[in-house]
């Protein structure tokens, strides 16, 4: 049983023995997937300029091209971002070179923390009071529609603190309201005050989680969205407690522009589509004076009029979802006062097309006079569609091709709609020569330290001491497998300390086993009894060892960050994998030499 | 080979006098230097800028402290980092500037001003909120895994020695951190997770000691508790000897060829570990001791059946 575990530990760990191809990632942008049609353009493009491919793969709409050489990988990388047009993220990247067999097995290298890799990681923080100050100002605004909607009268409403209060005129206002507030909206706590006519509206506890996690949500779709734009390789937007984002972007180095770019905002605006202008004018360069010319995400020109009918900043949520006729649709929400100035706008434009429009300030490579960098206004029309009936707070947009667009469509208007303002408060970059110094100097260290152990065990224990360097290096090989095998275990450099450290602490549990038994031995126990009783005894004093240690890496997984949860990581499993072989592992070599057999010495 | 072959128990305990006053200066020192020197906190947890940059030959230092004064960088801590072409500037957080445009803004002014290629190892930058609730959570998670391994220990053994326990830890983290005061060492977060290491690890040590003693009051029936814990300790002293020496050794190799990053990290351990041998030997038996540990303490309950004690009446 041992072998095989071992076997398997090492088949999971061979895929960090290849190196890794320097290539290139082809991916489509906003839900777009690379075609076989894109994938020949790529090709023929790539030999046209004589730039020698390994391999051309298309898997889970995404290209991966592999190349001999960095210096080739470079080169389609410029050629390929110019020619695909901006439909398409050409990206850098350092795939694992690994052999089908094994990749089909599910092997894949250790994923390596940013001090080795190189990298740029961001923690964010979200605004939570701001998310939630907006909540409770629609809170007002649509109290105020409401009741006004059914005729109460009120002395006022207003914000205090995180609360609504409601002035009445008079105790039978003041229930009428309640009553009727209380049918609209759940998930809030009524107090109300007969002797000053208040009414005290507090969101509840789930309440104000749930808007504190939504907008931590909406966030993190934001900067996913941004960050497959800047065509990162693996990047990582995760969230990181109850107000945080971690984003890591492995191999970017220019931290500058990746900042602006997450810093970047996107809105939407809602246009009447023109429908008298003729496009035909326009196109030649004649746009009457009071619309606009833009195109749609395939190229097709739509003329719009130039006035708003309505800004994204009003919507509060969008979802995808299916009509009646099992079309697919999008879902709006917007507030009380998008959905007043909506209402007006569309009243009496019942049966016409609306566009919707999606405007991004995209950082390009440009700088001003003061070498900021140039924002470039995007605007594209991401959705027209008739409307069907006067709109109000809540409508749907129909037309979208396919249930992906539909759901493509909904991400990009919660992008418009930001709640919670975010901004940076941490950046580590680490620059690739430090990281590849780092992979270097950790190696060393656990070779050496290996090494030294090694020849400490022989000296000391002879035989003995080979059967724990064989439990070591299994060790050793486990902990590698085992980390290649789950997803969510990063080696850091202070992993790779943490990995030296359990070579140190497994060799104790060896230590503890065959000082015992030659303590037995010197006793005048047998052999085998020997043996035996040394294995028994010291087995609940290793756990109980091992478990404490386990204890304090638990906390430090808990509280730390990037490289402090590698090194909880590393040594939580190096702790658990080191007992394994220090135990059962021993015990089955010392068995199958050793073992049913009477012996007089015992070469320990 | 055999190193330590003791025929003759050691009588530990009867230095524990000595042992205790000794653990007590340091102890004090340590409170002492914590108090007025303080901590010299690493970035992680003042929050500020940090640049490593590295230069193609050997950096001069007082030209780029020069350079940082004239581009408005006058607070900036410009320090050797490893090797004399590695430097490191610390800047300190800063009210008027977009502190994650910082970074970059540096290592182009060090470009320009000395006019070599500089090669930037990294960029580090922590807000100040982040930079205290780390403080927080460091504390919080020392005091945490103390009280966990209060009740563990407790439960597996008994109260006085997880008592006896959590007093060797608290002066091991206590003696360890006093160190990084005096000579001034950078504390970062690395180094408190090598604090909490060095916890696990001594930790591993004092119940290694404490399950021999356990073993040996049970087993031997005469001796007074002195006695038997001396005993309990000679007969561990080889394993508790083996073991500091490969994790020590271990450690030289972390320490000699980790690299700067690391370097504190392994500083830490390594004292750690130091001090942990030696505090599992004295001060956890010794509170252990002190609180009146003795035979009856350790033994396993035994629930006497109905009638157990009196005769049989049936032969």
């Amino acid at each position: 049983m041992v072998m095989f575990i071992v076997a398997f530990g090492a088949l999971y760990a061979l895929p960090n023995l290849y190196g890794e191809d320097p290539a290139v990632q082809i991916s489509g942008l906003r839900g777009l997937e690379v075609d076989l049609a894109t994938v020949d353009k790529i090709q023929s493009q790539l030999s046209k300029t004589n730039i020698d491919v390994r391999s051309v793969v298309l898997e889970e709409g995404q290209v991966l091209v592999r190349f001999n050489d960095t210096e080739q990988q470079l080169r389609a990388r410029d050629l390929l971002d110019e020619n695909l047009g901006d439909k398409y993220s050409v990206a850098l990247n350092l795939t694992p070179a690994t052999p089908a067999w094994l990749a089909s097995l599910g092997g894949t290298p250790m994923k390596l923390g940013l001090d080795l890799s190189g990298g740029v990681s961001f923690l964010m923080e979200v605004n939570m009071q701001a998310a939630i100050d907006k909540a409770v100002d629609a809170m007002v605004d649509d109290f105020r529609t409401d009741l006004r909607g059914e005729k109460i009268r009120y002395r006022s409403v207003k914000q205090e603190n995180d609360n609504v209060i409601v002035l009445f005129r008079n105790v039978e206002d003041l229930d009428l309201g309640q009553s009727t507030l209380k049918k609209s909206y759940n998930g809030m706590e009524w107090l109300d005050n007969q002797d000053d006519l208040t009414l005290k509206v507090s969101m509840t506890e789930l309440k104000i989680k749930e808007i504190r996690d939504y907008a931590l949500q909406q966030n993190i779709t934001i900067i996913r969205n941004r960050v497959n734009e800047l065509g990162v390789a693996e990047p990582l937007v995760q969230r990181q407690g109850k107000k945080h984002i971690i984003i890591e972007l492995p191999g970017v180095q220019d931290t500058a522009k990746a900042k602006e770019i997450l810093n970047a905002t996107a809105t939407i605006e809602f246009r009447l589509v023109d429908q008298t202008g003729d496009i035909g004018q326009a196109l030649k360069g004649r746009v009457p004076a009071s619309s606009i010319l833009l195109y749609e995400r395939d190229g097709r020109p739509v003329l719009l009029k130039k006035r708003i009918m309505l800004t994204g900043d009003h919507i509060v949520d969008a979802k995808s979802g299916f009509d009646e006729f099992s079309r697919p649709q999008v879902n709006i929400s917007l507030d009380s006062a998008g959905g007043s100035k909506m209402s007006n706008g569309t009243k009496s434009n019942i049966g016409k097309p609306m566009a919707t429009v999606f405007i991004e300030y995209k950082a390009t490579d440009k700088k001003d006079a003061e070498g900021n960098l140039v924002f470039e206004k995007h605007q594209e029309v991401i959705s027209v569609a008739t409307i069907q009936s006067r709109l109000g707070k809540s409508f749907r947009i129909t037309g979208a091709g396919s249930p992906a667009e539909a759901h493509n469509l909904a991400l990009l208007l919660r992008a418009g709609a930001l709640i919670a303002p975010i901004q940076i408060v941490e950046e580590r970059t680490v620059g690739p020569t430090l990281g590849a110094e780092n992979v270097q100097l950790g190696f060393q260290a656990i070779m050496l330290g290996f090494g030294l152990v090694f020849i400490f065990m022989i000296i000391y224990y002879r035989t003995f001491g080979i059967v724990a360097n064989l439990a070591l290096g299994a060790n050793l090989v486990l902990i590698i497998g085992v980390m290649s095998l789950i997803p969510g275990a990063t080696l850091t450099l202070p992993g790779m300390a943490g990995i030296v450290l359990t070579v140190g602490m497994a060799v104790d549990a060896n230590v503890l086993i065959f000082e015992r038994i030659r303590e037995e031995i010197r006793e005048g126990k047998t052999i085998q009894q020997a043996i035996h009783q040394g294995y028994e005894a010291a087995f609940s004093t290793i756990i109980d060892a091992n478990i404490t240690t386990l204890i304090a890496a638990v906390i430090l997984f808990a509280i730390g960050t990037g490289p402090i949860k590698g090194f909880a990581v590393t040594l939580s499993i190096g702790i658990i994998t080191s007992m394994f072989t220090s135990v059962v592992g021993t015990r089955a070599v010392v068995n199958s030499i050793w073992g049913g057999k009477s012996l007089k010495k015992l070469p320990i | 080979m055999q190193i330590l072959q003791l025929k003759e128990t050691v009588a530990f305990m009867s230095y524990r006098k000595i042992a205790m006053i000794f653990s007590a200066i340091l102890m004090i020192t340590a409170v002492y230097s914590l108090a007025t020197n303080k901590l010299n906190f690493g970035l992680d947890f003042t929050g500020g800028t940090l640049i490593e940059v590295g230069f193609e030959e050997a950096a001069d230092l007082t030209k780029l402290r020069a350079l940082m004064d004239t581009n408005g960088y006058s607070d900036a801590i410009v320090q050797l980092y490893g090797s004399s072409r590695d430097v490191v500037i610390r800047l300190a957080l800063r009210e008027d500037v977009k502190v994650e445009m910082l970074g970059n803004e540096v290592l182009a002014v060090l470009q320009e001003g000395t006019g070599q290629k500089i090669d930037m190892r990294r960029i580090e930058f922590v807000g100040a909120s982040v930079g205290d609730e780390l403080a927080e959570q460091g504390g919080l998670a020392m005091l945490t895994a103390l009280i966990c391994i209060l009740f563990y220990v407790a439960f597996r053994f008994e109260w006085r020695f997880a008592v006896g326990s959590v007093v060797a830890l608290f002066h091991d983290v206590l003696l360890t951190l006093g160190l990084f005061s005096i000579l001034g060492l950078a504390f970062d977060l690395t180094v408190l997770a090598a604090i909490l290491a060095v916890i696990g690890y001594s930790l591993n040590d004092t119940i290694v000691v404490s399950d021999r003693i356990r073993e040996n009051f049970r087993k031997i029936r005469e001796g007074s508790p002195e006695e038997i814990i001396n005993i309990s300790l000679t007969q561990t002293l080889s394993r508790t000897f083996i073991t500091s020496i490969t994790t020590l050794l271990v450690l030289a190799a972390l320490f000699f060829r980790g690299g700067e990053l690391i370097h504190g990290f392994a500083t830490a351990l390594l004292f750690g570990v130091f001090v942990g041998t030696y505090s599992s030997i004295y001060v956890a038996s010794l509170v252990a001791l002190a609180l009146g540990i003795s035979k009856e303490d350790l033994m396993p309950e035994v629930i006497l059946k109905e009638g157990e004690d009196q005769e049989a009446m049936m032969p």
